[in-house]
């Protein structure tokens, strides 16, 4: 009998404690929420989601936000690939002031270029679109995603790149045809990332965007509530929120301890 | 030997989209700012040079002082808490199994929390008589109040180890699975004490990927801004008023563009400053495994 991982399995038990406790709140009243605290709720109700699931100002902030994640993903995977073959398998002038000012970008505050990006997109009439906050999420998604695929491309053998254009492949079938498809799970993880660090994001997703492309968060605190209202609504609300990123996880979940190595170590 | 290409143009042609949107995304709106920063406006039409007046105004300003010193404090507390605790985690995890399968996609979940939806439940975790953490303490006597200084810091860095914890968990469990089961046979053959497995065969090993860890962790507590907001607000007085809250509030609010902007070079260097300190690290470590 193997001894069971105490330290572990307390810590996972402390994370998911605040998350069930989010969960039950969503079914309760908020009478009961106000009241005094339970463990279960005392009378279950699924007020919380009927109204979320038929207020199209609720359910389109979850449209909203997966629309300019997604697109995100899309920017930041597509143009990384050659970038990232580039960084692993050339020398060049500059590559590593190249390389490090990329990953300056990952470590910048969004909250730095918050003016200039409300400036900008509202002179190109992008203000309040899902591309407008897509983009916005690029300067630090293209760098993750560029380090990530790189340690991938690294560990997949020169040799490869050879013989294919031995057999006459041109740059481009030899990135459809070959390269990716040997990295597959190194881009699954990218896109994990990517998603990840966008779908989080509040800030800029908020400043970027009004009516038209708000996502979830802006629309919880625009109810006002986070801060004094609706308790179980906004539960409900996270809940929600939670999904798709569980829904990511369980997608990746066989790479994902590789991909948190940036793809260096199996 | 497979020869390294050596071919300029074509590596720059690979690079090309890439650059773009970086150009686009980060260094465009980052010459805005650097030009804000030096100029005065009034509208945002007719600009007007001033050179540093806005640096010399923000950096002897006591406000962005205190707000610099509580975000510097508030990291480095962030990263001694989260570094060792997540370490220690990744030491006990068994290195196969289900069970482990099942841990490691459950300790992923904060991570993908969207950051007001942590803000949040951690509001709602520390609400006086009705949150979940406010209780669990009262159970030991303890008196959680959110109108102290203390407490706030307290809930405020506990919500970022709950948050960010699993990250550290995750590269550094990364780290020790790359570990040959080679080496922990010589070690035993030996008779290494688990101490001494640790420290001349496990800690030299994860080094890589605990730089990567510490910087990852240090900048984002750095510029925290969403969850502490939603949680206090600022409060209690400017307690919890870090770096970013002064930024949004001098820039979006005051609507100091000037000043904004100068706080967020300001920022900026720090956080170029910072990276370069550890770029160095990470790639030379990086070449030689």
């Amino acid at each position: 009998m193997k001894r069971l991982p105490i330290s572990p399995l307390v810590y996972t038990a402390l994370l998911m404690l605040p998350i069930y406790w989010l969960i039950t709140m969503a079914f309760k009243t908020n009478g009961e929420i106000a009241g005094q605290i339970t463990l279960f709720p005392v009378a279950p109700t699924l007020q919380h989601f009927k109204l979320i699931f038929t207020d199209s100002d609720w359910w389109m902030g979850y449209v909203n936000a997966l629309a300019y994640v997604l697109m995100n993903v899309l920017i930041s995977v597509f143009v990384a690939i050659p970038a990232a073959y580039a960084f692993s398998r050339y020398e060049f002038r500059s590559k590593r002031p190249l390389f490090f000012t990329l990953l300056m970008f990952r470590m910048m505050a969004p909250v730095i270029l918050l003016v200039p990006f409300v400036q900008i997109f509202s002179d190109l009439n992008l203000f309040d679109t899902h591309i407008a906050v897509a983009l916005a999420h690029c300067f630090f998604n293209v760098p993750i995603a560029v380090w990530i695929l790189e340690g991938f491309i690294s560990s997949v053998p020169k040799e490869i790149d050879e013989s294919a254009r031995i057999d006459g492949y041109s740059q481009f079938g030899f990135f459809k045809k070959i390269l990716v498809p040997q990295i597959a799970p190194g881009i699954a993880v990218t896109a994990f990332f990517c998603f990840m660090f966008s779908w989080v994001e509040f800030l800029l997703a908020n400043a970027l965007t009004a009516v038209a492309a708000k996502p979830i968060s802006g629309i919880m605190t625009r109810a006002g509530g986070v801060l004094f209202g609706d308790f179980g609504m906004l539960a409900a609300a996270s809940v929600l929120g939670f999904i798709p990123g569980v829904a990511c996880i369980l997608l990746v979940r066989k790479h994902l301890v590789r991909g948190f190595s940036m793809g260096r170590v199996a | 030997m497979v020869r390294v290409h050596h071919r300029n143009t074509e590596a720059f042609t690979l690079l090309t989209p890439a650059l773009l949107v970086m150009l686009a995304t980060g260094v465009l709106p980052l010459l805005f700012v650097f030009f804000y920063s030096v100029n005065d406006t009034f509208a945002g039409n007719d600009f007007i040079f001033v050179g540093l007046q806005w640096f010399q105004q923000v950096l002897t300003s006591k406000d962005f002082q205190w707000a610099l010193l509580r975000s510097m404090s508030f990291s480095l507390l962030a990263l001694c808490l989260q570094v060792p605790t997540g370490l220690w985690i990744a030491l006990k995890l068994p290195r196969e199994g289900k069970l482990v399968a099942v841990l490691i996609v459950l300790m992923a979940l904060p991570l993908l929390t969207p950051s007001m939806v942590v803000g949040y439940l951690w509001k709602v975790l520390s609400l006086p008589n009705v949150g979940l953490l406010t209780n669990m303490l009262g159970l030991f006597g303890i008196d959680l109040n959110m109108n102290s200084k203390v407490w706030t810091w307290l809930v405020l860095l506990l919500m970022d180890m709950w948050h960010w914890t699993s990250l550290v968990v995750l590269l550094a469990y990364a780290g020790l699975k790359a570990i040959p089961d080679d080496y922990y046979r010589a070690a035993r053959i030996d008779g290494a004490s688990a101490w001494a497995i640790f420290r001349h065969i496990q800690l030299p090993k994860l080094k890589l990927v605990l730089s990567i860890a510490v910087l990852l962790r240090f900048m984002d507590s750095f510029v925290i801004y969403t969850e502490a907001y939603v949680v206090t607000r600022g409060g209690p007085g400017v307690s919890t008023t870090f770096l970013s809250h002064e930024l949004v509030q001098t820039a979006t609010i005051q609507f100091d563009l000037g000043e904004g902007s100068a706080m967020a070079v300001i920022y900026f260097a720090i956080v170029l400053a910072v990276s370069l300190l550890f770029f160095r690290r990470v790639t030379t470590q990086d070449n030689a495994t």
